[in-house]
């Protein structure tokens, strides 16, 4: 009875959505990662055997997900979320380092990343938080719980992955439509184009930037009479913000991270060293003209030219072989399933539910866009994977955990009032 | 707006994904070019040079296997250089230098490290080759020639240079390419194509299949065999007579056009310019500038063509209606042409049209030319009017022969004249050396046998050429047209009747052949030298046309014999003896043969030589 209504319920059109990006996903990998030998796929010596093997995994994963009651994850959000920060914790004494970072549990024959499932318990204790307050994000008292809520596992992760932790920030966005006054998006915005200027052009070209651009705000605004000395504050701020960045730039960030910055600056850089990655991802990608080489004809993903191909540059092998065609109806696919969760988070009756959503968007699209932008030289390297494409059980397993959550609060609805 | 922004955010970063995606797929072309640097290596298969035959089907050119050692510098890593060296025999400066310039020429692509390995070498070095990564060895397929005659003809192969390859996508660094003579006149038809396998290698290079199946694979096609009309053994013995002597030999033949042999003297042995002695053998032929043995004087030699020239002017004479064969003029020992010009000649007596040019005397034809430019109202007409009918015999331009060089020589016409008097004040007295060859007239030794192959044909001929046959190829069609010349054919017999009274007992009785009906006409021609700006004279070119037999003629021939002092001294025998060695079964005369063979004009080469170091006083 009650698996009847859930299947009469629950949203199939996000279904098809997550079923074309997973088989999508697993045909790239296939390419990428087929031999000269073929065999079976379900080989699990080969990387399209075992991601096929995690596909299946998330049949039962997914209907032990929409048979659960929806309170479960209401209620024991907060018991989740503790759970998912000791998994962290635990990797400082029982993780496996693999390439510079600890960020992996060894079992059996695979590893188990937590950092992946961290951010769906934080979605639910944030979502639960703010379902409870009842209020607009309005005091200062609630902000900075929110932040808490974020922040702890951010500042976890940060010490292993910091490009995982950088996804967090993301979740703004959900504060923002549940009230959060849209200063702080500002002060966001305006703190990173600053340090992008900061690194692009000289300190002395900025400051004569903000000095003009608060004076003519200033001269402009007459009629609102605003405290001048607000004014001298802020310029003073930022002006002092983007002299510093140099020195965070120079003292603070490592040196691969730097290199990383680099490259897209297009600075003096060795395309057989740090620049490999980025230079291969693009000849890749450049490669696949209107409709690409077809499918497992690509000479870069044969010659296995872009390294860590299936993983976080699995979109390199779209690019190659499907070409601009195949690579835009990836994107389009992409895009449809984020509107058609923002439109179900919009018409969630409980609070719960629709911060929730709100998380699953925006997780889902910071992932996507940070991913792909990365590939085509917009944005520095940092190894976030591409949802349901990217090869990793982990984050097969924990994007499909997050996003039927969802849609099993989603189904439920009818039964709320 | 709260429920905006997020939507915002997300189109805002796909159309920006998207227009990225659009720049680097499809506007930005690099990317492709990229790619295939990467992952394609390009092996090639060198396919074998069309054989060359002479007309009687007899091998002239044949090939050879050569081993060039190729590099690819980018693929060079960890290899025991000295050991490369030491086998090669290449000294470590060396070695870097080379590789250098292959680095310069791409780092990717091959280039050749050491051109043409004997078969011996390449066994040594290809045992080793493994060990030397960014190595190896590509097979070519070099010239082994069967004859020593007729380098100047055939031209040689070397290596493409940079201008090939900018002018020509076909070629790459190391590829062959036929330079001068038949190897660049036939080079497409002769080379074939190469073959082209693309290969998909991986990150570590290995190489890891075909290409998309290799449909962009092509096989290497064979270079079609061509037969040439030269007589190889004609040539040999056109060479062999030209020893020690400067100067060429054209022999056609009137029917087709077909040139019989083409020689060039000095000549040079054609496997010199074969494997790796050749550029040193190449510098020493090129630098070589008093002999000039890669000169093709016969094709870019210009030169007045004296007497024989006489038979043009009869003939023009008669077309025109100024003479008849009949005329007849007085000379003694010349004749005086204006105030105080006299034209001097050898002779004295009244001769008709026959006999002059039997004993080539010099008042016939100026009087001659005389009549024909002032038939006009204006010099300038008359002398257009004459260099009309000179130019139907492809003088004063290309004769459209199939070798790749040459020169037009000249023929003035009145707008060349009006330049050099802008007053206008010349006429035909002004211009009388033109009548006896000397004066402006210029042409090649090539244009004095097609003049010869048209009196023979009697007022035709077909464009010079020495193509006979290309395998699965048609020649061109301009070798089989009839090319007709402004004089009628009924004008040549009495000429015809002179030039074989040439031999009966005019200037060429010494070298007649009882055995053959020949017609000629000798050629005594000044020639100066320029040293310090003054000029000197040197001794005459020897000079001699002819066409054998009278009836149905076989051969059409020119020899031209620089500083050979006259006429009948050395062009005459000579030509006696090509036409003895191509149209009767032995040399009849092996007395001209011996003193022919025997004969050096070294001595008159050395003058020149010591005219300068006497004159030329070095710049202090």
């Amino acid at each position: 009875m009650k698996n009847a209504s859930v299947q009469r319920n629950v949203d199939w059109i996000s279904i098809l959505l997550y079923v074309l990006l997973v088989f999508a996903g697993w045909l790239n990998i296939y390419s990428a990662s087929l031999p000269a030998e073929t065999t079976s796929i379900f080989d699990l010596n080969q990387i399209y055997g075992r991601q096929l093997v995690f596909i299946i995994i998330c049949i039962p994963v997914i209907i032990l997900i929409l048979a659960i009651d929806t309170k479960f994850y209401e209620k024991y959000a907060s018991i989740f979320y503790v759970i998912g920060l000791l998994s962290i914790l635990g990797l400082f004494i029982f993780g496996k380092s693999v390439k510079g970072q600890t960020n992996w549990y060894q079992i059996g024959g695979f590893g188990i990343q937590p950092s992946e499932f961290v951010k769906t318990t934080t979605a639910l204790l944030l979502a639960k938080y703010i379902s409870d307050t009842q209020g607009q994000l309005s005091t200062l008292k609630e902000q900075i719980t929110a932040f808490i809520i974020i922040g702890i596992p951010t500042l976890f992760i940060l010490k292993h992955d910091t490009g995982s932790a950088m996804l967090f920030v993301s979740l703004i966005f959900v504060l923002y439509r549940e009230g959060l006054p849209a200063w702080y998006l500002w002060v966001g915005l305006i703190t990173i184009i600053l340090f992008i200027s900061a690194l692009i052009v000289k300190p002395i070209v900025i400051i004569a930037s903000i000095i003009l651009i608060s004076g003519l705000h200033f001269y402009f605004n007459k009629k609102l009479n605003r405290n001048p000395f607000i004014y001298l504050i802020l310029t003073v701020l930022m002006s002092s913000f983007a002299l510093s960045v140099d020195y965070v730039y120079d003292n603070l960030l490592e040196s691969h991270q730097k290199d990383r910055i680099n490259v897209l600056l297009g600075e003096d850089i060795n395309l057989q060293a740090e620049g490999y990655n980025l230079n291969q991802s693009k000849i890749a990608i450049g490669s696949g003209n209107w409709t690409g080489t077809g499918f497992l004809k690509g000479t870069q993903t044969k010659g296995g030219f872009v390294p860590e191909q299936h993983t976080d540059y699995i979109f390199t092998t779209v690019g190659e072989e499907w070409g601009f065609v195949g690579a835009s109806v990836v994107i389009i696919l992409f895009v449809c399933l984020f509107f058609r969760l923002i439109y179900l988070a919009e018409h969630q009756k409980k609070r719960f539910n629709r911060v929730y959503g709100y998380c699953v968007v925006c997780f889902l699209f910071i992932h996507f866009a940070f991913n792909i932008t990365m590939l085509i030289g917009l944005f520095p390297t940092i190894g976030v994977p591409l949802p349901f494409f990217s090869y990793g059980g982990s984050s097969l397993i924990a994007f499909t955990v997050l996003l039927f959550i969802f849609l099993k609060l989603d189904a439920n609805k009818i039964n709320e009032w | 707006m709260k429920k905006i922004l997020l939507p915002a955010v997300i189109i805002g970063v796909t159309i920006i994904i998207l227009v990225r995606l659009f720049y680097l797929q499809i506007i930005d072309d690099t990317y492709i070019k990229k790619s295939e640097n990467n992952a394609l290596k390009i092996v090639y298969e060198y396919p074998e040079r069309g054989y060359v035959f002479d007309r009687n089907g007899k091998l002239l050119i044949a090939n050879q296997p050569s081993y060039d050692i190729m590099v690819i510098p980018r693929e060079v890593k960890d290899i025991d250089t000295l050991a490369l060296c030491n086998m090669l025999d290449v000294s470590l400066e060396d070695f870097n230098t080379k590789l250098e310039k292959a680095k310069k020429y791409s780092p990717r692509l091959p280039s050749i490290f050491l051109p043409q390995l004997n078969k011996a070498e390449y066994a040594a070095f290809q045992e080793k080759i493994r060990h030397f990564n960014g190595f190896y060895i590509q097979k070519r397929s070099l010239r082994d020639y069967q004859v020593t005659a007729g380098a100047n003809l055939f031209g040689y192969i070397r290596q493409v240079n940079e201008q090939n390859i900018k002018n020509n996508p076909y070629y790459r660094s190391g590829d062959l390419i036929g330079v001068q003579g038949i190897e660049q006149q036939y080079e497409d038809v002769l080379r074939g194509s190469k073959g082209v396998k693309y290969i998909q290698r991986d990150r570590f290079n290995r190489e890891i299949g075909s290409f998309k199946d290799g449909i962009y694979d092509t096989l290497a096609v064979k270079g079609s065999d061509i037969t040439l009309t030269i007589d190889s053994e004609l040539q040999a013995y056109g060479e062999l007579l030209m020893q020690n002597k400067r100067g060429g030999i054209v022999a056609i033949e009137p029917k087709t056009g077909e040139i019989l042999a083409l020689i060039n003297a000095p000549s040079y042995d054609p496997g010199l310019l074969v494997g790796r002695e050749r550029s040193k053998n190449y510098t020493k032929l090129y630098n070589d500038s008093l002999a000039k043995p890669l000169y093709n004087r016969v094709l870019s030699g210009e030169y007045s063509p004296g007497s024989p020239f006489k038979i043009l002017t009869a003939l023009i004479g008669l077309q025109e209606g100024v003479i008849n064969e009949h005329t007849t003029f007085s000379c003694n020992r010349g004749f005086f042409y204006g105030q105080g010009a006299w034209m001097g000649c050898h002779d004295s007596g009244t001769f008709k049209l026959k006999h002059a040019l039997a004993i080539s005397c010099n008042t016939y034809p100026s009087q001659t030319y005389r009549r024909i430019i002032e038939k006009y109202k204006t010099p300038s007409e008359g002398i257009d009017k004459w260099h009309d009918h000179l130019a139907s015999f492809g003088l004063g331009q290309f004769l459209g022969y199939d070798l790749p060089e040459g020169r037009k020589g000249h023929i003035p016409d009145s707008e060349y004249y009006n330049r050099w008097y802008p007053n206008k004040r010349w006429k035909s007295t002004t211009t009388i050396s033109n009548a006896i060859g000397q004066g402006e007239v210029i042409v090649t030794p090539m244009q004095l046998a097609n003049i010869m192959a048209a009196v023979a044909n009697r007022g035709y001929y077909y464009t010079p050429h020495i193509i006979k046959n290309i395998e699965n190829h048609d020649i061109d069609k301009k070798f089989v047209t009839k090319q007709t010349t402004t004089i009628e054919p009924k004008y040549f017999e009495p000429i015809i009747q002179g030039m074989n009274d040439v031999f009966k007992f005019g200037t060429g009785r010494s070298v007649q052949v009882e055995e053959l009906e020949m017609c000629g006409k000798t050629g005594t021609v000044e020639n100066f030298t320029r040293i310090n700006g003054k000029r000197y004279q040197l001794a005459d070119h020897s000079v001699f046309v002819a066409f054998a037999p009278k009836e149905d003629p076989q051969i059409a021939i020119a020899v031209f014999i620089e500083n050979g002092s006259w006429g009948s001294r050395w062009a005459a025998p000579i030509t006696s003896l090509m036409i003895q060695k191509y149209l009767l079964p032995e040399i009849v005369r092996p007395d001209l043969e011996k003193r022919m063979l025997e004969g050096s004009l070294q001595n008159e080469y050395d003058k020149v030589v010591q005219l300068q170091q006497i004159y030329e006083k070095p710049v202090e």
